[in-house]
């Protein structure tokens, strides 16, 4: 048995994505609306005209009702979904399998995520009725174990590891001054970065992603059908989806500097979409900076760096805007704030916009390479679900 | 009219064949507690770690005892003036913490000083295992709150191999009013001293009657000990005795050092007594309070294997913390909360399912492969066989750091939040709060299993085993080092 890409099936028509922040004044429901409307503006399609949805959110809903109700959807499938930081990948990945296999024509995936209505410092997680027995740790303390095991099975010291971990942040944080819909839009000192207020280990806040409200969408039709419905659709060449067994932690070999599930996941990405040289082959990369080291760890996940490269690679410019595989472009978690279910098609979104040449001032010099790659990591090392999608400019 | 004189028990056990007394990892200097009120104090107490309370501290003095020697315990008996619960039985959490089978009776004795001497008659009777365990404050600034004590003793009573053999018991009983104070209360009262004194005075003297009827040789006991919680009863029957018998007081400086831990202080008395003593002594304990009990014991050639670290040891190992972190510790004040969730109740069904886990640290080791894993899985990360695993326990082991973080994010009931995925000695990995940590970590640190009170939510005290790392005392430096720097 094996899995099997999607070979060009199903392209992405239209997109939308809210401006990410702290809005007080907007409840779930109009996000929401705001993402689904835009998303169908200039389509000529109206809501009645798609076929099914898939609503990806982590705390801000419950049903599909949480997305039929605000929209007044009659008569629609309509599906929430939830996995983690991956929510609102998997609500994409669900439109494009149902449009994959002839079910429905057109269908829609949207993100929606408020989180600013809790009044509580960082992410909130829905809890599972449990003993008490779970060690209650933050997520950043989680990632924070990637840090000293890096360095202590690298050899690289402390320092050189804060200076590539303050190379993300400020990497991602002028990447995203240049975004009108990300939360951050101010370019940050590396002495701030440096200086910010501990977290956990060797994490400070400006290590962190922040904490936002936001909604983004999708509309997908199969490939053959795309052209009706814009000039310049985006492909699917790659969905992978691997869910870890949890075993990290209880497992002796394993050490804290990977995500094993985002190799594998990769892999899987890069074998349905024929990607070979991912550095080389990608525009742009999309990755989950829920903390920095996160951002150095996924470098070598995802094959853009060898192992124990990351670092270096990191601090020569590698993956800055002008660098040779430019990661982040839009300004990531770090600058966008990490609404759950909204992420995964936020980062779809510039891929949108950046493969279509509508990414004004943070356009890329590489963007004629065509292919665009955006992942998720939900949970923590040793015990995490990676989504790892690949969109292109080009049908094969 | 003169009482009969006591009897020798049919089922007395031969007496005690292991014991360990606890004394957490904090002191607080008493003066810092009298400034509070604008007065002095000298001397230092012993405190108990924010995570810490008497059913935690009955654990952790008991479970060196008793490991190894689960079988023969024939019962469970706990002292405490300071029960976490009341209409539950807290002795059932050591019972399972301590994973004793179920077949034997695990029973609280009230909240009361005298309770710490009872539950150590009751176990002399049946075999049992004696756990005193105490944490003792009072009024702000007051007087019980510089001079009590957060401590534990046990003691496992049977009839093979004993260290001491029981020699003696005998109780007098009186009513009257000298210490009190109303179920749950933080603060209690207490009558003028003198009047204490003088009762206890009369009851020491029945006492050492009784005991002199019942066959015991006062002449013959070489140290002896007092506990008690009216320090003039205490000073002045340890002078009738000292008069009476000749022998040489044990633990008269305990108070001052450690302080008195209500129900447990008999347990340290005796610890100390055991500590102490040489092969073939007679050894005297009484207790004062509502009464006057005794112990007396003859020790073995054992005794000096039998001995785990003395209570001695312990006394200058601690760490010293301020008094506003005292009287946050104690929730007498409170302090600033993180703007994060509060932690949720643990589900009782949950834990039920989950008791080896949760309570007695007991995992999984796969019959296929030999992984273990905590807590048992259904199914082996390594091999994916099914239900097939034996139990394996991490408690009482050691384990080493792999890696950890501090965490000024999360939950704590004494921020920063200190966690680590910890290497267990003899297999396995898993996630554990730190706690007692007084030095930085670092990655294969030595840590051993500890078990701790996390929140308590609705009444309901959430308890977990956490790990603490191993600080060992410093080598003494040779006689010989000494003695080349003064040439």
């Amino acid at each position: 048995m094996a899995q099997h890409g999607l070979s060009d099936r199903v392209a992405i028509v239209s997109m939308a994505c809210t401006r990410f922040a702290e809005h007080f004044d907007r409840g779930a429901d109009e996000l929401a609306v705001d993402a689904v409307t835009d998303a169908l503006d200039g389509t000529g399609l109206t809501r009645d005209d798609i076929d099914a949805y898939w609503l990806g959110t982590y705390v801000s809903g419950i049903s599909g009702m949480a997305l039929a109700r605000p929209l007044r959807l009659v008569g629609k499938p309509v599906t929430r979904v939830e996995n983690m930081c991956a929510t609102g990948s998997e609500a994409l990945r669900a439109a494009v399998y149902a449009v994959a296999c002839g079910a429905v024509d057109v269908a829609m995936a949207v993100g929606v995520e408020k989180l600013k209505d809790t009044g509580y410092a960082g992410l909130i997680s829905p809890k599972i009725q449990d003993d008490g027995t779970r060690v209650n740790t933050s997520a950043p303390a989680n990632f924070s174990l990637l840090a000293p095991a890096y360095q202590q099975r690298y050899g690289v010291t402390p320092e050189l590891f804060r200076a590539a971990m303050t190379h993300v942040a400020w990497k991602n944080h002028a990447n995203g001054a240049l975004n009108p819909r990300a939360q951050f839009r101010r370019e940050v000192s590396r002495e701030s970065i440096e200086r910010s207020p501990a977290v956990a280990g060797q994490l400070g806040v400006m290590d962190c992603s922040g904490v936002a409200d936001g909604a983004a969408a999708a509309i997908v039709t199969r490939a053959e059908d795309a052209r009706r419905y814009t000039s310049r659709p985006l492909y699917i060449k790659a969905l992978s989806l691997v869910t870890g067994d949890g075993s990290g932690a209880a497992d002796p070999s394993y050490d804290y500097t990977s995500f094993p599930e985002v190799v594998e996941c990769a892999r899987a990405a890069y074998a349905q979409a024929g990607i070979t040289d991912p550095r080389r082959q990608l525009a742009l990369a999309e990755v989950h900076d829920c903390f920095t080291p996160t951002e150095i760890v996924l470098m070598e996940d995802l094959g853009f760096a060898g192992r124990g490269r990351a670092w270096r690679d990191i601090l020569d410019g590698v993956f800055d805007r002008d660098g040779e595989l430019p990661v982040n472009p839009d300004g990531g978690l770090k600058s966008f704030g990490h609404p759950v279910g909204a992420s995964g098609l936020r980062m779809i979104y510039e891929c949108w916009l950046q493969l279509r040449g509508e990414a004004g001032a943070r356009q890329l010099a590489t963007a004629h390479r065509g292919l665009a790659l955006t992942q998720n990591l939900g949970g923590a090392p040793g015990d995490c679900v990676c989504f790892v999608s690949v969109v292109g400019s080009r049908p094969g | 009219m003169r009482p009969p004189a006591p009897q020798a028990d049919q089922n007395q056990a031969t007496g005690i064949v292991g014991y360990h007394a606890y004394l957490p990892a904090y002191r607080l200097r008493r003066g810092e507690i009298a400034a509070a009120i604008g007065a002095s104090a000298r001397g230092v107490r012993c405190v108990a770690g924010y995570d810490e309370d008497s059913t935690t501290l009955a654990v952790a003095a008991a479970l060196p005892v008793v490991q190894g020697r689960e079988p023969t315990v024939g019962s469970v008996w706990f002292a405490t003036t300071d029960p976490v619960y009341a209409d539950k039985t807290n002795a059932t959490a050591v019972h399972a913490a301590l994973d004793l089978q179920p077949g034997i009776l695990a029973a609280d004795l009230g909240a009361t000083v005298r309770s710490g001497i009872v539950a150590l008659l009751a176990a002399a009777r049946d075999g049992g295992l004696a756990v005193l365990a105490d944490r003792r404050g009072g009024p702000v600034g007051g007087t019980d709150e510089r001079e009590g004590a957060d401590a534990a003793a046990a003691f496992l009573f049977g009839e093979r191999d004993p260290l001491a053999r029981i020699v003696g018991t005998a109780s007098v009983t009186a009513e009257f009013i000298d210490r009190w104070r109303a179920p749950g209360a933080p603060d209690g009262g207490t009558w003028e001293e003198r009047f204490g004194e003088q009762r206890y005075a009369e009851l020491a003297g029945q006492l050492l009657a009784r005991l002199s009827d019942g066959g015991v040789e006062l002449g013959g006991v070489r140290r002896f000990a007092v506990a008690g919680m009216n320090a003039r009863a205490v000073r002045r029957v340890a002078g009738t005795v000292q008069e009476a018998t000749g022998a040489k007081l044990e633990g008269g400086d305990l108070a001052g050092i450690v302080g008195n831990a209500g129900a447990a202080q008999a347990g340290l008395a005796l610890a100390d007594l055991l500590d102490a003593a040489g092969a073939g002594e007679t050894l005297l304990l009484i207790s004062l309070a509502d009464g006057a009990d005794a112990l007396v014991l003859r020790t073995t050639g054992a005794i000096t294997q039998g001995r785990r670290e003395p209570l001695r040891a312990q006394v200058d190992r601690g760490v010293t913390i301020g008094y506003p972190q005292y009287l946050l510790w104690r929730e007498r004040i409170t302090a600033d909360r993180p703007r994060r969730p509060d932690p949720d109740r643990p589900s009782a069904p949950y834990a039920w399912r989950n008791r080896p886990y949760k309570l007695s640290m007991t995992g999984g080791r796969c019959r296929t492969c030999g992984a273990v894993q905590f807590p048992r899985p259904r199914v082996c990360y390594q091999c994916h066989t099914a239900d097939e695993f034996e139990p394996v326990s991490a408690a009482g082991q050691t384990a080493r750091i792999v890696t950890f973080t501090v965490d000024r994010l999360a939950f704590s009931l004494s921020p920063p939040l200190v966690s680590a995925i910890v290497a267990v000695e003899r297999g396995g990995r898993l996630q554990c709060e730190l706690t007692d940590v007084r030095e930085p970590l670092a990655v294969g640190d030595e840590v051993v299993p500890t078990f701790r009170r996390g929140a308590t939510v609705g009444g309901i005290r959430n308890y977990i085993w956490k790990a603490r790392p191993v600080y060992r005392a410093a080598p003494a430096v040779p006689a010989s080092a000494g003695a080349e720097r003064e040439s």
